[in-house]
């Protein structure tokens, strides 16, 4: 009589299979449920934009598009440039900065094209402007500040 | 003690106090666009699906002020979006549409799920009419007058309570 077990002890064991058993099955529904959801993602399923990974053939334009790219903000993702986003948008920026500059585009007329359309909030590039010269001015006044309070304690002391 | 060595405490609860205020101000994550008031720029598309239209600038330079509705199937906010411009057009409202990043079959499937309100659909496989009006995500409308001026930039999906401000500002485009 080793092989019987206590009645309880085989319900447990029966209730365990069935779930070992289920979890394929369960498995397999969660996948299937999530596939059925993928064209409701908020995303979209369009190739990227011919120039949005591909480089320019000029090497120089290249660099030029490049520099400019990092210095142009991602509409989506804003504590990002377009060089460093991988959103879709980002890409079709890409591609215009890029198509732009090779048809001979000045990159800062570019830049200004851009800022035409959404402001100050797509350039990347800090600037000395009416409304940003505190953010330069505030830390040279607190280092000159705190130099002169320095200055005046040691001659104090000494 | 000297009032002096209060400062430093008073400057750091100042900074504090600021920052608590910051953190209670609704964050604003919308960019709008600089386009407000200036003409559309050139463009051309063509259909975004069998059976409808596409759409270029001069489709707005009638005399006639429309909705321009920048949308795409993929996008949920859409969706949510749909009866009401199902409503502007039950009203006599002209909504032309610009699809972004869609595929045609796709379109089609959005259309037949959800209706169309569109007179036009153009297909915008680049998001270029987006960059060229300032428009930042889908989905966004624009109120255009009758010569082709951007008038009214409305950014996020249209609401019940957005219907009658939308028809205001086609209203003072048409005057």
């Amino acid at each position: 009589m080793t092989q019987s077990r206590h009645p309880s002890e085989s319900w447990v064991l029966s209730r365990v299979g069935a779930l070992l058993k289920a979890i394929p099955a369960f498995a397999g529904m969660t996948l299937l449920a999530l596939t059925l959801a993928m064209p409701l993602a908020a995303q979209d399923s369009m190739p990227p934009a011919p120039y949005a990974y591909r480089q320019l053939d000029d090497p120089a334009q290249e660099a030029a598009a490049q520099e400019l790219m990092e210095t142009l903000r991602c509409l989506k993702c804003q504590s990002q440039s377009i060089a460093d986003s991988d959103a879709p948008m980002a890409g079709d920026m890409r591609h215009q900065v890029r198509i732009r500059i090779a048809a001979g585009e000045d990159p800062e007329a570019v830049r200004g094209w851009l800022m035409q359309r959404y402001g100050d909030y797509v350039s990347y590039k800090p600037e000395v402007s009416a409304t940003t010269w505190p953010l330069f001015a505030i830390p040279v006044l607190l280092v000159l500040l705190a130099g002169g309070i320095l200055l005046s304690r040691f001659r104090r002391r000494g | 003690m000297s009032w002096r060595l209060w400062v430093p405490l008073f400057v750091f609860a100042l900074f504090l106090g600021l920052a608590a205020y910051q953190l209670t101000q609704p964050k604003d994550e919308f960019i709008e666009s600089r386009m407000v008031g200036e003409e559309l720029p050139y463009f051309d598309l063509p259909p975004a699906t069998d059976g409808v239209e596409g759409v270029s600038n001069a489709t707005f330079a009638d005399g006639k002020p429309r909705l321009l509705n920048i949308w795409a199937s993929w996008c949920l906010p859409c969706i949510a979006e749909a009866p009401h411009l199902e409503s502007l057009k039950q009203q006599g409202v002209e909504i032309v549409g610009v699809a972004i990043r869609d595929r045609p079959e796709d379109v089609a499937r959005f259309l037949a799920q959800h209706g169309n309100p569109y007179s036009r659909i153009g297909r915008d496989d680049l998001s270029e009419v987006q960059l060229a009006i300032g428009s930042s995500g889908v989905p966004e409308t624009f109120v255009i007058d009758g010569k082709g001026a951007i008038r009214y930039q409305h950014i996020g999906d249209i609401r019940a309570e957005d219907v009658p401000v939308l028809l205001e500002k086609l209203a003072e485009a048409g005057e």
